[in-house]
């Protein structure tokens, strides 16, 4: 058997192993040496397993060789490449930038852990993306989830710790009720195998625990995916974690587990029970656009430039959100694309944004004054990254913007279509804030007067930037997985 | 080199330019130079592409598809070409003003002005070339946002507050309403390719058609249609030359350009004659010419008044656009020129103005065409030429105007023109009486002259070019005149 078999549960593997490598070699370069090239190995995997999947073919492997629904299977489909394609791709670019990042926020003793952490949080992501089975997704989201608690902890302000804890009570209510959930369901079912869960659910369809299982899961994901207004845990674990975290977080964590929330919707409980039988889009629906003003309202009073940012990207999650909301091939392919885009230009803001804290000293539009004449390349960055956010055409946002017009179009809901538009003018009022700060005002006393951020931290930070302008160009890896994607999951339902 | 490569360098050579200023940031005379050149050059590149153009040859070339069937594409047509013709033209002139301004004014951050600025005439060279709708939206956002560091070049609070106005206006009209029509444009037909004829024609009913058309001509903020014309005012905290040639020339007639080419190539004029409701559109420029005269009427502040005075004769483009007949038609295309050579003289005399006197209100300009008869001379002829007094350029485009007006009876148009070409008169010939007629009451802080002899000569070539237009070869008459042969 070759090597190439195994890809989809090495994946995994490699960095679940190089967790443990990472503690046991503690001292010098080895543990972040272990962790890069894990996650490098991990990207190199899922951009093979992305081109194999792309025309339609679903890979499965069966742990142990045990068949699909007594054994483990990890499967992988459109939907699930795009998602660890992301997940690896954010972590071999946030990895090199760590490096330089974490010796300024995390003490020296502390590092292999943060490497051990930081394995241990992308095995869980990627485990979750590429499993079949209910019950390993919850196990991946707690391996994910834990490790993520005490990475946001280690950041060097003391209200790092309340954020993590925060986060960490609000993170085990929602795998909980997840978990809940998908016992339901094994309850109903006897099976935990996603597929063969789908399968026999369709006689069991609407039965009531049935329905308090999707209840359950869809509220604990939600928790998970900060979808308003259940994402108070989300600004502060974002604005006190290591930067590094920060941006690999908002990239990964909320995204995967709207990946799981997808997938249970589409390919276990089917889209006539969930939006056909149950008022769920009229409360995604409403719930989204609560998220897209308030959250991006919010946005604007911020002080912080980091929660800004994070209450950015709650307001950015009310329109993947709606996307779903509405159940058409548009509306998930705008969502997957919305999804991608925002991942890869918030990614792109954090990285920049950490540089700016080593050198202005704080993220405070105060100490952030004036930074558009001492550093130039970073709030140059940063104000790409924003029209990104806002959607200017020739930035990735812009995509997502036109794909979810169309989609509202199509559904001939012109409020909709307002609704939107006017939402996406209150990121330029947020995003305005920070010009106006760097380039209007002038630098606080004490900074130096011309000093770049590191180019250790400076070349991952603009190579999402630009990888965010990149993907408002040329949009065939992004669409075409998206609509590929969204067209498998609601065309093999109908 | 054939239309194709001259297409491509035009669109190319002012983002090389913006480098090359760039690269020389640290020598004054050569980063003009190399600014300067530019213009040259991009001139000779657009102007060399007219005689094929009229012959009926319309180059074009696909540069990226963005999404499935939406492609970022360029083509030239006659009205592109006009358009590019004149934003390029009059770069070089402004360019040329630039140096006097800047160098006599002392501003900081030169380089970035002329990067900026070299990057908004890319931009407009997008927009002029577009061959989608598509593409036009793309080089009309990118337009804006290089602009918005031109119009906030003092970095001062009245600046930030300017910007702050010019964005909120330019960007939200955009996307709340040209961004959805864009997109129910392409849901609808599939395309958002400009064709002859429009791609809309049969697609709509009347009255969303109506509807879509409003989305449009309210989504274009840059043609100032009221009430989103808040912007034009605003964006006056800049320097001269980005008032000159930015907004008289390169983004304002981005905005009626875009009316002009929608109503044109998408939705179709006969498309439009048949039963679509457009009375508003003719009311509604009609009241923005009128207001914003009055209100230009009233403004003390000399560029507030020509600021004013744009709003007005941008809205005659789109009265003209709104009556539909094929003569006003072709007046509104030729106002584009026409208002562009006056507006852009008037705003290099202010600038002028400013730069030897430091005087910016109506009522200190007694008895200063003394000190500066060229500048003030030049300021009379543009003035003129925006009254409609033959043989400058303006009286044409409003001739063709009128007779449209005429021929398709739509009174409420000629009235309009009428009493607006009065208020034109109101508010720009006693400024040009007490500039000349009337003796200084109280004596400037210092004794001056005219302006840097870079900036005078620049208004006396475009007060010249005003008077030159309608004789030059019939080239803007025969270029308006091919949008309706077809293309």
């Amino acid at each position: 058997m070759s090597v190439a078999l195994h890809m989809p549960v090495l994946q995994v593997v490699v960095p679940l192993l190089s967790a443990p490598l990472a503690v046991l070699a503690r001292r010098g370069s080895l543990p972040f040496m272990f962790t890069t090239a894990a996650a490098w190995f991990a990207f190199a995997t899922s951009i093979a397993l992305w081109m194999e999947v792309e025309h339609g073919a679903v890979l499965s492997y069966f742990i142990g060789s045990w068949p699909a629904p007594w054994g483990i299977e990890y499967r992988v489909d459109r939907l699930s490449a795009l998602f660890l394609l992301l997940v690896s791709g954010l972590a071999a670019v946030v990895l090199p930038y760590s490096r330089r990042s974490i010796q300024a926020e995390i003490p020296r003793e502390q590092h292999y852990l943060f490497y051990a952490l930081f394995s241990l949080c992308l095995a869980g992501l990627l485990g979750i993306t590429v499993t079949a089975d209910a019950f390993n997704i919850f196990v991946f989201l707690e391996i994910a989830s834990l490790s993520t608690y005490v990475m946001i902890a280690l950041g060097r302000d003391r209200r790092a710790l309340v954020a993590s804890y925060q986060y960490l009570v609000m993170g085990t209510i929602g795998a909980t009720f997840f978990v809940i959930g998908v016992g339901l369901l094994y309850l109903m079912t006897g099976t935990l195998n996603l597929p063969d869960m789908a399968e026999r659910l369709a006689a069991e369809r609407h039965t009531r625990p049935v329905l308090a299982a999707l209840a359950f899961i869809t509220v604990g994901l939600s928790l998970k995916l900060a979808l308003f207004p259940l994402h108070q845990w989300l600004p502060n674990a974002y604005t006190y974690a290591p930067s590094a975290v920060t941006a690999f977080l908002a990239g990964t964590a909320t995204k995967v587990s709207l990946y799981v929330l997808v997938r249970f919707y589409y390919s276990v409980f089917g889209e006539s029970l969930v939006f056909r039988h149950l008022p769920l889009p009229e409360i995604m629906l409403l719930l989204s656009l609560a998220a897209m003003f308030v959250a991006s309202g919010i946005a604007i009073f911020q002080r912080d430039f980091k929660k800004l940012l994070a209450w950015s990207s709650i307001g950015q999650i009310g329109y993947i959100t709606l996307g779903l909301s509405f159940d058409t091939v548009t509306g998930l392919t705008a969502s997957l694309v919305n999804l991608f885009n925002q991942a890869v230009t918030k990614c792109g803001l954090f990285l920049l944004l950490g540089g700016a804290v080593i050198v202005a000293g704080g993220s405070t539009l105060e100490r952030l004054a004036g930074l558009g004449r001492t550093m130039p390349l970073t709030s140059f960055g940063i104000v790409i990254g924003g029209l990104g956010l806002i959607g200017v055409p020739g930035t990735a946002g812009f995509i997502s913007k036109w794909y979810l017009v169309l989609a509202a179009l199509e559904r001939g809901e012109w409020w909709l279509v307002f609704a939107v538009l006017l939402s996406s003018l209150l990121a330029v009022a947020y995003v305005w804030r920070f010009v106006e700060a760097a380039y209007f005002r002038p630098a606080p006393p004490g900074r130096p007067p011309r000093r770049e951020a590191p180019a250790s931290l400076l070349i991952p930070a603009w190579l999402m930037i630009a990888a965010s302008v990149y993907f408002g160009l040329d949009t065939s890896v992004t669409v075409g997985s998206a609509s590929g994607a969204a067209e498998m999951l609601i065309g093999v339902k109908k | 080199m054939n239309g194709v490569e001259h297409l491509l360098s035009g669109l190319a050579l002012p983002v090389v330019g913006a480098a090359g200023v760039a690269v020389f940031r640290y020598l004054p005379n050569l980063r003009e130079g190399v600014s300067l050149l530019t213009a040259g050059a991009l001139f000779f590149c657009v102007a060399s592409l007219v005689p094929s153009v009229l012959e009926g040859a319309r180059p074009g070339f696909e540069l990226l598809e963005v999404m499935p069937g939406l492609q970022i594409a360029f083509r030239v047509e006659p009205l592109g070409m006009l358009f590019a013709l004149v934003a390029s033209g009059l770069w070089i002139v402004s360019s040329l003003y630039s140096i006097g301004y800047m160098r006599a004014n002392g501003e900081a951050n030169q380089t970035r002005f002329y990067v900026c600025f070299a990057l908004a005439l890319a931009a407009t060279i997008g927009i002029a070339f577009s061959a989608n709708a598509f593409t036009l939206f793309i080089f009309y956002e990118a337009l804006t946002l290089v602009t918005y560091p031109l119009v906030t070049h003092h970095g001062t609070d009245g600046a930030r507050n300017g910007g702050r106005t010019y964005l909120a206006v330019l960007i939200g009209t955009s996307v709340v309403f040209l961004l959805p029509a864009l997109v129910f444009t392409w849901h609808t037909t599939g395309t958002t390719d400009f064709r002859a004829g429009g791609i809309l024609a049969g697609k709509l009913d009347p009255v969303p058609m109506a509807a879509l058309l409003a989305l449009y001509m309210f989504g274009i903020g840059k043609a100032a249609l009221m009430p989103f014309h808040r912007w034009l005012p605003a964006a006056m905290v800049a320097p001269a030359p980005v008032s000159a040639l930015l907004h008289a020339v390169a983004v304002v007639k981005a905005g009626v350009f875009s009316v002009v080419k929608v109503v044109v190539y998408l939705f179709g004029t006969e498309a439009l004659g048949n039963g679509v409701p457009t009375d508003w559109l003719i009311a509604i420029s009609g009241f923005t010419i009128l207001a914003a005269s009055v209100v230009a009427l009233n403004a003390d502040n000399l560029k507030r008044r020509l600021a004013y005075s744009t709003i007005s004769q941008l809205s005659y483009i789109v009265l003209a656009v709104a009556v539909l007949a094929p003569l006003s038609m072709i007046g509104a295309v030729l106002h584009i020129a026409a208002h562009a050579l006056g507006k852009i003289t008037l705003f290099f005399a202010a600038g002028a103005i400013y730069t030897a006197s430091h005087k910016t209100e109506v009522s200190e300009l007694d008895g200063i065409g003394r000190r500066m008869p060229w500048t003030m001379g030049a300021f009379a002829i543009g003035a003129l030429s925006l009254i409609g007094i033959p043989p400058a350029a303006g009286f044409f485009s409003k001739w063709y105007m009128v007779q449209g007006a005429a021929a398709s009876e739509s009174w409420v148009a000629l009235a309009v023109l009428a009493t607006s070409t009065l208020l034109n008169a109101a508010y720009f010939l006693p400024v040009i009486y007490s500039a000349f007629f009337r003796t200084e009451r109280v004596a400037p802080r210092h004794d001056h002259g005219e302006a840097p002899a870079t900036s005078v000569a620049a208004l006396v070539i475009t007060a010249a070019a005003t008077l030159a237009l309608p004789f030059a070869g019939g080239i803007p008459l025969e270029l308006a005149r091919a949008v309706w042969g077809g293309s």
